[in-house]
């Protein structure tokens, strides 16, 4: 234990542990919506997730920004992340409404049992990782920096780099957008009615087919923009590198209450602070384990999570 | 004819829950469909509303044939149904229950006067407006499933047991409110465990028995029936 490391390095910790959450958020907002919609979770989305990782770093290197290029200017750093957010949103989107058309909605048809859709979510996961394993040669790819690395804010030793500003603001902005579209338009009226009663839904003219794509095209428009910030951090990406953080994410949904979409945020932060301080403490190796200790706990206390269900039970 | 059912049969699983159901509804018409618990009147509205699907024989409404058409599509060709249960959405607001109603319409400026007439209608449910739908009471959710289906302005409507639950003077109220909605133009096919309310207010009446339709005749006839009288009514 090295209570001294998180006492010290507290704020920096803070920051570090909340950009991380928040790109666990935008990822547990798919396993959440196609939950509150479904009831089923969306194993694939770990790979709906990494396809919008390798369309950014693809775009990137199309325009000439490959692994051995130097740092760009800002606007031109400004202009590829951009790009980038629209093309891993794109990828990613089509790809989760692909899953969904094409592993999904046949079982849907012919009535299958829950499990059946459970060991087809997995089998979807598997086939999307090794194509892309396939199609890359298994190896891995690194990207440029595009930020400059001297932070924006810097006082008494607490430091926030424009790549953490950036992903934090994104990521809310993007959150508060879907938040508004669910509870304020037409289309989240139908998505809420399908995710409360699916039936009644029907009665009133919702076309839950529609409603369900849509839930799928949401969620992998944003596991796209948790692609790009996850790109520019790690600067690399591989075929697997949706499992870890795909898996991370799914738990960040369950401790805030899956099915809920706040709640996805409220987990998804204090899981990235979690493994923060955790790592601090003792040692990076057991990042993961703490994350999962910290889970099952609060599942003990809380079995609906935080935040409880919300897309579909009584409260909104 | 608004709407006609030919011999319709309906399955759960291996039960057999619709044994060739043959009825129709003119254009204009309050029919009831009257019968003890478990005949198939809900069933029979289901099939109607397309929330399950049929074993054989032809559903037609409005002229053409829909036995195969998804649910939310015949609620867009104007049947609208105010479920068994009441089916609110417990997580939305009155308000967005009633706007619920009026998923499948484009014309703003119309919604908006139904809105008015719906909230006319049920002064109740302009109090709560702002309130979830889960939190009102039962009589208050009942009367917000018929607004709601008021609100898809539907060419028909139908009404599966809204009497279920309430207080004497709301049963009252509720089939008053569906005399008024039928004189406003809206044709209207009720079921009821309420046989008494529901034949004195229909202009016809159909009798169901374990999935079978033994009896049909004008409301007031059925009223005076024996058989009726002993089965239903509770008048030896
Ligand atoms: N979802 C279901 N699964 C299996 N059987 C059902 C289902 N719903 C209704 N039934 C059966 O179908 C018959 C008719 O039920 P229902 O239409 O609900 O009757 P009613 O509305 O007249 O009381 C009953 O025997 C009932 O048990
Ligand atoms: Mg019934």
């Amino acid at each position: 234990m090295h209570f001294d490391d998180l006492v010290n390095g507290f704020p920096n910790l803070t920051t570090t542990g909340l950009t991380q959450g928040a790109i666990y958020a935008l990822i547990a907002l798919g396993y959440t919506l196609v939950y509150g919609v479904l009831r089923l979770i969306n194993f694939a989305h770990s790979e709906v997730f990494m396809f919008g990782t390798f369309g950014a770093m693809w775009t990137w290197g199309w325009l000439g920004f490959g692994s051995t290029s130097g740092r760009p200017g800002l606007g031109t750093a400004i202009m590829l992340i951009a790009l980038g957010l629209v093309v891993a949103a794109v990828v990613s989107g089509a790809t989760a409404v692909v899953v969904e058309l094409v592993a999904y909605r046949p079982l849907r048809r012919r009535n299958a049992p829950p499990l059946a859709f459970l060991i087809t979510a997995i089998g979807a996961s598997f086939v999307l990782m090794e194509l892309m394993g396939a199609a890359t040669g298994r190896i891995q790819f690194g990207m440029p920096p595009l930020l400059p690395s001297n932070p924006v804010i810097n006082v008494g030793g607490w430091r926030i780099t424009p790549l953490q500003l950036a992903t934090f603001v994104v990521a809310l902005v993007v959150m508060f957008a879907l938040d508004t579209f669910v509870q304020k338009t037409r289309f989240g009226r139908g998505i809420r009615a399908v995710a409360q009663d699916a039936n009644t839904a029907a009665l009133m003219g919702v076309n839950k087919g529609k409603v369900i794509a849509l839930v799928f095209l949401l969620g992998g428009l944003l596991a796209g923009v948790a692609a790009v910030f996850h790109n520019m951090k790690t600067g690399n990406t591989r075929f697997n590198v949706g499992f870890l953080i795909g898996l991370k994410a799914f738990a960040a949904a369950v401790l805030g209450g899956i099915g809920n979409l706040r709640g996805a945020l409220v987990g998804g932060l204090l899981l990235g602070l979690v493994e923060s301080y955790g790592s601090a403490l003792f040692g990076s190796n057991w990042t993961n384990v703490i994350a999962f200790v910290v889970l099952v706990v609060l599942l003990m206390f809380r079995p609906t999570g935080l935040l409880g269900e919300s897309l579909g039970r009584a409260r909104a | 004819m608004l709407l006609e059912l030919d011999n319709v049969t309906l399955h759960y699983g291996r039960i057999q829950a619709l044994h060739g159901i043959s009825l129709h509804v003119d254009e204009g018409e309050v029919v009831a469909l009257i019968g003890a618990n478990g005949a198939g009147k809900s069933t029979t509205m289901r099939a109607i509303s397309g929330l399950r699907p049929v074993s054989g024989g032809r559903i037609r409404f409005a002229g053409a044939d829909i036995t195969n058409l998804r649910a939310d599509l015949r609620t867009v060709r104007g049947i609208c149904q105010s479920p068994e249960g009441r089916g609110i959405f417990p997580g939305m607001t009155v308000r967005e229950n009633l706007d619920m109603g009026a998923y499948s319409r484009r014309d703003t400026a119309e919604i908006a006067k139904d809105l008015e007439r719906v909230l006319t209608l049920f002064p109740r449910l302009r109090e709560r407006i702002r309130q979830p739908g889960g939190t009102l009471s039962g009589g208050e959710q009942q009367m917000l499933a018929v607004g709601r289906a008021l609100m898809s302005r539907p060419k028909l409507l139908l009404l599966d047991e809204p009497s279920m639950g309430l207080a004497p003077m709301l049963i009252q109220q509720i089939f008053s409110i569906i005399t008024e909605i039928n004189e406003q133009g809206t044709t209207v096919l009720v079921v009821e465990q309420n046989a008494q309310q529901a034949l004195s207010r229909a202009h016809r009446a159909y009798v169901m028995e374990t999935g079978h339709i033994v009896k049909e005749g004008p409301g007031r006839a059925l009223l005076t029936d024996p058989a009726v009288k002993e089965a239903y009514l509770g008048v030896a």
